[in-house]
């Protein structure tokens, strides 16, 4: 429990210096008018309906892009490839509902299965290998943004036609991104269920309570089940868990394929919504990198990960209305500072719970334990380990 | 040959390899300089961004001055470059800061400056250039051209082609420093005690050598090379500078790795994905030369690359290749034995 608050003062504290941050930048640039375009930054999220449901669609695909960074993690991996595991994933749900015309659910799962797939290359070449899964999934980071380019203009259907591009449904000019799901397949994008009605916003549908219910499904696998605590006992010591009999190597791959099937998901949820089409990129997809800073501010806790994607995409929203007199870029100069704290979180980790301990005045105390990041809560899944023994 | 002239052609192919190499060796020898005294620098790409964006505004500023002819344009482009070097040395110092002093992990710490780089570069971009101006231009001046030497050559000649279309000063500083960087690396104590943090810090310091100040070493100079690495890719690019440099130091990486942290095999390993880069780029013109061929020798057309997954597919094969050859030469792999580990005295 004292674990866990740690974490989350931790967590406050990088939020609160980066937020601090992106108001003296704010200062120096244009000193009349950081304050009122701050407040409106912070306020933005909850100011109308419509922005709220803004905050709830983009936060679905991060808490999913989070989890995936963060389930990797867990097992001692850094899932960089998020963002190609994403584009894969919603390319293969674009596939599925415009060429195939299938409904939603089955977008969903194919978006999750070609996450799976491009996951699992860094994994079976980390566990066979042994070359380093950062380095791997930065390349297929960018084989698969292109891998997915190529497909989406090269597709032609039995007219000739590119069937991925809007020519081949509408008449319609526009040749760098996807048809659009209102005309292509309607029965494929994701069921409103009267949000949109709600909150008066188009962009709201289920899918942000598919990435709660998956990222406590995730929780539950994490610290409930015998196969997470295998995969949280390769994160800490490989060495160790072959020793007791773990096949790490497997584990390896199944992490990875676990992460870029979350992550696909996440693709898949944000595409399949129906506001938004796949543009020709020749940059990397920022939802992966994301998914990163939400996966380092939950200290990688696949429950935390819903609230730090919410928070990540409250001021993303907020951002926007920076908009005219500052670039909205401010927000990203927040977010990776905030990242650049959490990669010292030891350190504050380690201050926090030494002045947690002077405040009982206990301070004979040992020193806490340099417990590295990924080791918040271990001890409880050992507990429920044992108690299932 | 439909008008084309092959020579040309061939010219072209080869100053514009160059071109696109020497950003490449660069930020990959800098990286090479991080790595070989332990710490992982996956910020290479926010290094160059910074150098990069520096580098292009202090040519702006010094615009006035040339036009004016009160500054040699290639004294100008000195001094931006050095500028752009000075910068990525700054701003490598928040990795070595958190890596080194902090021992923070150093890929999420090299994430986080990635992230921060392009943010930055377009908030700053915004405040020099007014709202909504994205693009930072590139003065003409800037490249070598025939008339410094006071040539007159035919445009579109072979020579000229050669040597003058894509000339910058930046490539004659990298041959530079890239002879500088083999000798440091291979023939100086300083490079020997670098490399020997790199594989057992512990043992490093147990004859005497400051570990945090060789791997500090090590990340300045990545820095400084990934940040005039930077501006030589936005001069290769040619199109200003829009906050970003096109995942340039991810490829540098992967050119780092494909060159097995050697000064030699990454020269080689920069004007292979050069090469594939450009000829990405070339891939309408080698459709045509693809449909000559055809023709002369009576294939059916299918056989040329199709124009449209050409262009997507030439620049994807690098990274494809490197993962093939990072899988085949795993056993072999030289990777610095102790890169990423935060130094612990205490575990000697």
């Amino acid at each position: 429990m004292k674990k866990g608050l740690i974490s989350v003062l931790s967590s406050v504290i990088s939020i609160l210096i980066g937020l601090l941050f992106g108001l003296i930048l704010l200062i120096i640039v244009n000193p009349a008018q950081a304050f009122p375009k701050f407040g409106e930054m912070l306020t933005a999220g909850f100011s109308s309906a419509p922005k709220f449901a803004k905050v709830l669609y983009q936060a679905a695909p991060l808490i999913m892009t989070g989890l995936a960074v963060a389930f990797a993690f867990k097992t001692g991996l850094f899932n960089i490839g998020a963002s190609g595991q994403y584009t894969v994933g919603a390319f293969c749900a674009l596939a599925c509902a415009i060429i195939f015309q299938m409904p939603w659910w089955i977008c969903l799962i194919a978006s999750a299965i070609a996450g799976a797939f491009w996951g699992f290359f860094p994994g079976l070449f980390k566990s066979l290998f042994n070359v380093n899964e950062v380095i791997t999934s930065i390349m297929f980071n960018w084989i698969g943004m292109m891998a997915v380019n190529l497909l989406c203009m090269n597709l032609l259907n039995k007219d000739g036609k590119n069937v991925m591009l809007p020519p081949a449904w509408v008449s319609s000019p526009i040749k760098d991104r996807t048809a659009a799901l209102s005309y292509a397949n309607p029965k494929a994008m994701i069921p409103k269920m009267g949000l949109d009605k709600l909150l008066n916003s188009n962009f709201m549908n289920i899918s942000i309570f598919i990435a709660i219910v998956i990222a406590v499904i995730m929780w539950v696998i994490l610290n409930r089940t015998t196969f997470g605590y295998e995969l949280k006992a390769c994160g800490f010591n490989k060495n160790a868990s072959i020793y007791a009999g773990i096949n790490a190597k497997r584990n390896i791959v199944l992490s990875m394929v676990i992460s870029g099937a979350l992550a696909g998901l996440g693709g898949g949820i944000y595409y399949l919504a129906g506001t938004a089409e796949y543009t020709i990129q020749k940059l990397l997809l920022p939802m992966g990198f994301n998914g990163i800073s939400v996966a380092l501010l939950a200290t990688s806790n696949p429950v935390g990960t819903i609230f730090s994607a919410l928070f990540i995409s409250y001021i993303q929203v907020g951002g926007e209305s920076l908009q005219p007199v500052f670039a909205k870029e401010m927000i990203d100069i927040i977010i990776a500072v905030i990242i650049y704290l959490s990669a010292f979180a030891l350190l504050t980790k380690t201050i926090i719970s030494r002045y947690i301990r002077l405040d009982k005045s206990n301070v004979n105390a040992e020193p806490a334990p340099a417990a590295p990041l990924k080791t918040d809560d271990k001890p409880t899944s050992k507990e429920s380990e044992g108690a299932k023994a | 040959m439909n008008g084309l002239n092959v020579w040309t052609v061939v010219a072209d192919i080869i100053s514009s390899t160059i071109v696109f190499a020497v950003p490449l060796l660069l930020v990959a020898m800098g990286g090479m300089f991080s790595e070989r005294s332990g710490i992982i620098n996956i910020a290479l790409e926010g290094i160059m961004i910074i150098g990069a964006l520096m580098g292009c505004l202090m040519m702006r500023w010094l615009d006035p001055l040339v036009v004016n002819g009160q500054l040699g344009s290639q004294l100008a482009m000195l001094i931006a470059t050095l500028f752009a070097g000075v910068c990525g040395i700054a701003f490598s110092v928040l990795l070595a800061f958190a890596s080194i002093n902090l021992k923070a992990d150093q890929t999420i710490g090299g994430t986080a400056l990635n992230m921060l780089a392009p943010a930055l570069a377009i908030v700053l971009t915004w405040v020099v250039q007014g709202q909504g101006q994205t693009t930072i231009l590139i003065p003409t001046w800037s490249r070598i051209t025939e008339a410094n030497f006071g040539l007159t050559l035919e445009k579109g000649s072979f020579i000229q082609a050669l040597f003058f279309k894509n000339f910058y000063l930046t490539t004659i500083l990298t041959i530079i420093l890239f002879a500088a960087a083999v000798i440091l690396m291979y023939k100086t104590r300083f490079g020997l005690r670098l490399r020997s943090c790199g594989e057992h810090p512990q043992a490093a310091a147990s004859v005497g050598i400051n570990v945090f100040k060789m791997r500090y070493a090590g990340v300045l100079i990545s820095g400084f090379l990934g940040g005039i690495g930077g501006l030589a890719f936005t001069l290769a690019a040619g199109s200003g500078f829009q906050s970003s440099v096109a995942g340039y130091g991810f490829l540098a990486l992967a050119v780092m790795i494909f060159g097995n942290w050697k000064p030699w095999s990454i020269l080689g390993a920069s004007l292979f994905f050069a090469l594939f880069k450009v000829v990405g780029a070339y891939a309408t013109t080698l459709q045509k030369l693809g449909t000559v061929f055809n023709a002369l020798f009576g294939w059916p057309d299918k056989i040329g690359i199709k124009e449209g997954i050409s262009s997507y597919l030439w620049p994807m094969l690098p990274y494809i290749i490197t993962m093939i050859l990072l899988v085949l030469t795993s056993k072999k792999s030289r990777a610095p034995k102790a890169e990423g580990i935060p130094y612990d005295k205490g575990m000697r």
